[in-house]
């Protein structure tokens, strides 16, 4: 019991410290272009530094990987491998061509394919396990990173002059159904409610709220206040978007301005927003590189039938034939064996 | 040092999902009887010429570990970043969401919070995180970063080796990342200071010195495939040849040595005998290359590669064509997704094509190395041998797909396809315990010991619970496997949770309804024991 | 095996999506990046607006709402502004009286910040050249 209340408290510290972080991030915001009005950092500098980090970060993670080979060829399969013609293989589950494998990536990237596959087991008596569907964690996790896309690509209203039609046409089918005025946008409640959910589970189920971290429950509580001061800005306490889009296309065009007269909500977003990207290239958010690369899911079972090259591939201590048979030549000879040597 | 067995309900009733420990990056652990396996003997690490060999415990309290382990282990850690993409991949994007936690059987037999895969893993990220990250080193424990220290290092040794490299958690892994793969490195960087298990280290040593795992030498495996050919006969009354290292043979045919050694892997050896009888295979056996399996692949990816080497040097001086593979799990993920990198390219083989039917094996080509159940699902589908069903009659047959042939191959359909064509009543258990989602025996990777027996029922219960269901439901009562290790631990492991299920290959089964030409008429199958039809009139 | 070339490719597509607001605005010119130019009333007794500058910059629309619903609905056609001056809720009658040109005053924002009112759907804007004949 006093175990079990340790590890409460250490659930109860890690929700803590990400919550505060993020509020230290808000309060941060404000002081800064309230009080002391460093509107130019918070709305030029910051942002410059943050998409900076973000990007190149990226992409010296990704460098870091990439200079590590992939020694083996090692695809976790779950489907029928492609063998005798006869026998009907999975083409997606246990992909043996490129094209499969695209197809299985973009199920992967796109659908959660193996988060699909979620159960849930029970023990009950007997013992008897109970293996149950259990596709919440698919729903909350794929409705939260589409939301996400879409409300990415809708702020391309903001970062284009003149601005694409798909992003107008995706606007438009993210406020498909004319609620109220603003538009509600269909993403903002799903994503709210999908971070809600995702942060519910990590602290309802004991399994998840044992292996949280500190680092799991920021970026959650991070894109949440991202997402309601979002929220805030259109429904509630808006803010004069010509001017954002002015600040956002001077970073654009390297012209950067700072119109007078735009919200702090807008600056605490902004900040939060570059708080994330910055933080992205460090922390575990780079699941999103990282899933391209991961070597069980991006490689064909085709291992029989084409060779995988080890660039490290090095020499063993083998015992061969030779050894072997010096060491029981007699043994061999007189049980009939046939040796190289008599 | 003899202490309680628990029996089946009292195990059971010790399972609690709930987390009772504290935080996990407290390392400590106790080395409880029954859940953890004796120490490598020094003589085959030695023998081995591994790292540190000494007479060791686990209970010790001092592990004998040279002055500067740490650094042994921080610098074998970076060298394997720099080595496996895998590694860097799976230690920076798990985002810890736990769809792994209930999928590993060892979780669910044990209920213990570090054997959800996750955690597994996390008992290694946290000393990446420390001395390899950013963020380990700007946040410390809050980013989940702990230093390593002996404790630490008793842990790993606990936790991977509570693990059987069984890659369940891999498929449900929204990234595919693969403990197997953690696992079989952290027992690398482990071994650097002489850390490993006796099982898998003597069995290393044997297989490196005499070929094979129990470290039969020449003499004795001859005697024990001529004595398998006279059993063969007193049953069918068929004289069968079983060439050793015959050159020039057309295929070289490599099984794990359980098979001619242990039981029930013995009824197997005969179905295979029978089989490449019937068919006039030319084939032969090798007392070099006299072992499948590859005990290697449980320690260190170098060890691994100087086992598999016999099987190409084999068929090399041998001057076969090509080779076939017998019934095992982790020979043939080493066979399937190592070999040809470690060992290749086998440009002195031919691409197999089978001397029966004509089936060019199309996706072995660059192996060039067949799985016996590939290769006589395509004997039956073209009808080259006769088989009679009602000789397993007697059989109530369900199929446990092991974990590197389901999940490491996508090998699922050919042993169904063989079972289906020998037997009458095949039952399947629950989707969740088969196919790519199958469990586990409890015992693979090296883990199948006595001492370790509490933790291989426990890790087995997933496995034995869909047996149990099947023989309520159909009255299953023999469970096919085409695994080694499958047949040497299910048998304890099914007396322990089920009861009245044998165990055995599938090639045994083929074995039984195999009609030979010239055969006498059978009474019993290949194990001795009497057919149904038999059953009755003796009743 | 490093797949080096794919890796590559995937970079510079990741690096293309991430950067491609730079590149597309740099490449329209200055001209089409420019900020939205009103075009004011400009007649002394036009002056006055329903509601403050910040408010009707950033919350126009929920007060256009607001009268349709209180015009539609409950039938009440006076709006008093927050320094006491009573106004006709008129979207036509009103508003249009003094921003009587909506591509000089209305369109230049909305198309700035890609917003489609639906005002359109039911008004008719007098001034609009296809509508005076």
């Amino acid at each position: 019991m006093e175990h079990w209340s340790l590890a409460k408290k250490g659930t109860l510290i890690n929700v803590l410290f990400s919550l505060s972080a993020v509020f230290i991030l808000i309060a941060g915001a404000i002081v800064g272009v309230d009080l002391i009005k460093f509107n130019f950092l918070f709305g030029v500098i910051i942002p410059y530094t943050a998409i900076t980090i973000f990007i190149l970060g990226i992409i010296l993670q990704v460098i870091k990987w990439a200079k590590s080979p992939v020694p083996f060829h090692i695809p976790t399969v779950a489907g029928q491998q492609k063998s005798l013609p006869w026998i009907k293989s999975s083409k997606l589950e246990s992909p043996s061509s490129t094209l499969g494998v695209i197809g299985r990536m973009l199920l992967e990237i796109l659908f959660f394919r193996s988060l699909f596959r979620n159960t849930k087991s029970e023990l009950k008596n007997g013992p008897r396990l109970v293996y149950g569907s259990n596709k919440y964690l698919w729903l909350g996790a794929l409705v939260f990173h589409w939301s996400i896309l879409v409300i990415f690509l809708r702020h391309f209203r903001f970062f284009m002059q003149p601005i694409p039609s798909f992003v107008l046409a995706l606007q438009n089918l993210d406020g498909f159904f004319q609620i109220g005025l603003p538009v509600l946008y269909i993403s903002d409640v799903l994503i709210t409610l999908a971070l809600l959910y995702l942060i519910f589970r990590r602290v309802a189920d004991l399994k998840i709220r044992y292996i949280s971290l500190a680092s799991d429950y920021f970026p959650l509580f991070l894109i949440l206040s991202i997402a309601v001061t979002g929220i805030l800005m259109r429904y509630f306490d808006r803010v004069d978007i010509v001017k954002v889009k002015e600040l956002a296309i001077g970073i654009f065009s390297f012209h950067p301005t700072v119109p007078d007269g735009i919200g702090v909500l807008f600056y605490i977003h902004l900040f939060l927003v570059c708080t994330l990207i910055t933080y992205f290239p460090f922390s575990k958010l780079l699941h999103m590189p990282g899933i391209f690369l991961t070597p069980t899911r991006n490689l064909a079972n085709n291992s029989r039938m084409v060779r995988h090259i080890n660039p490290w591939n090095r020499p063993v201590r083998v015992h061969t034939y030779e050894e072997y048979e010096d060491e029981f030549r007699d043994k061999m000879k007189a049980s009939g064996l046939p040796v190289e040597k008599e | 040092m003899a202490e309680k067995k628990l029996k089946p309900e009292e195990l059971a009733g010790s399972i609690d999902y709930k987390p009772k420990q504290k935080d996990w990056l407290d390392p400590s652990v106790e080395f409880k009887h029954g859940v953890f396996n004796y120490g490598g003997s020094p003589k085959s690490v030695e023998y081995l010429q591994q790292p540190n060999p000494r007479k060791w415990q686990p209970t010790d309290p001092d592990w004998q570990l040279p002055e500067n382990w740490k650094q042994i282990i921080l610098e074998g850690l970076k060298d394997r970043l720099d080595r496996f993409r895998s590694l860097r991949i799976f230690m920076d994007i798990c985002v810890r969401c736990g769809a792994c936690a209930d999928k590993c059987h060892f979780f669910i037999g044990s209920g213990d919070p570090k054997n959800m895969p996750v955690l597994r893993a996390e008992l290694l990220r946290s000393i990446y995180r420390n001395d390899f990250t950013l963020a380990g080193k700007l946040f410390g424990k809050f980013s989940g970063s702990r230093e390593l220290t002996i404790d630490v290092l008793k842990e790993w040794f606990y936790y991977f080796f509570q693990c059987t490299q069984c890659r369940r958690c891999s498929v449900f892994c929204p990234y595919g990342i693969d403990t197997a793969e953690i696992t079989l490195l952290v027992r690398e960087l482990l071994n650097l200071v002489g850390v490993n298990i006796d099982w898998i280290i003597t069995p290393v040593a044997n297989s490196f010195r005499t070929g094979n795992h129990l470290g039969i030498q020449p003499h004795g495996f001859k005697d024990s495939i001529d004595f398998a050919v006279d059993e063969l006969e007193s049953i069918t009354g068929v004289r069968v040849e079983a060439p050793i290292n015959k050159k020039g043979a057309e295929i070289l045919f490599i099984t794990p040595s359980a098979d001619y050694f242990g039981t029930p892997h013995y009824y197997t050896l005969l179905g295979y005998l029978a089989l490449f009888h019937e068919i006039g295979l030319d084939y032969t056996w090798s007392s070099y290359a006299s072992e499948g399996g590859n005990f290697g692949s449980f320690v260190s990816h170098d060890l691994m590669k100087s086992l598999n080497a016999k099987m190409y040097a084999e068929a090399k001086r041998l001057g076969v064509k090509w080779i076939i593979g017998g019934e095992c799990g982790h020979m043939w993920r080493v066979v399937h997704q190592y070999m040809d990198t470690l060992n290749g390219p086998a440009d002195f083989l031919e691409v197999p094509v089978s001397p029966i039917t004509g089936t060019r094996f199309e996706n072995t080509k660059s192996t060039k190395m067949v799985h016996i159940c590939e290769f006589t699902a395509d004997l039956i589908k073209n009808n080259k041998i006769k088989l009679d069903k009602s000789r397993n009659d007697h059989r109530s047959i369900t199929y446990h797909d092991p974990c590197n042939i389901a999940r490491g191959l996508g090998l699922i359909e050919e042993p169904r396809y063989l079972i289906k064509n020998s037997c009458n009543n095949f039952f399947e258990m629950p989707d969740n315990t088969i196919k790519e989602q199958t469990f586990c025996c409890g015992s693979g990777a090296g883990l199948g010991t006595d001492e370790n027996l509490e933790m291989r029922m426990r890790g087995g219960l997933p496995r034995a619970n869909a047996v149990k269901y099947v023989k309520e439901k159909y009255g299953v009562n023999f469970l096919g496997c085409i695994c080694a290790i499958d047949k040497a631990t299910l048998p304890p492991l099914m007396d322990y949770w089920v009861g009245g299920v044998d165990v055995g290959g599938v090639h045994e089964l083929v074995g039984n309804a195999l009609i030979m030409k010239g055969e006498k008429e059978r009474t019993t199958d290949l194990r001795g024991e009497p057919l149904a039809g038999d059953e009755k009139q003796n009743v | 095996m490093y797949d080096s070339g794919k890796i590559i490719i995937g970079l510079i597509i990741f690096a293309g999506i991430f950067t491609s607001p730079f590149w597309y605005d740099l490449s329209g010119g200055k001209e089409a990046l420019k900020a939205p130019v009103l075009v004011l009333p400009t007649k002394a007794d036009q002056q006055v607006c329903v509601n403050t500058l910040e408010y009707m910059r950033a919350d126009h629309m929920v007060l256009l709402n607001d009268w349709r619903y209180e015009v539609v609905r409950l039938g009440d056609r006076t709006y008093q502004s927050p320094d006491h001056k009573e106004f006709n809720m008129s979207l036509t009658g009103t508003c249009l009286n003094c921003h009587a040109n909506s591509a000089q005053f209305c369109d230049q924002c909305h198309s700035y910040i890609g917003e489609t009112p639906y005002c359109w759907e039911c008004h008719t804007e007098i001034n609009k050249p296809e509508n005076m004949q």
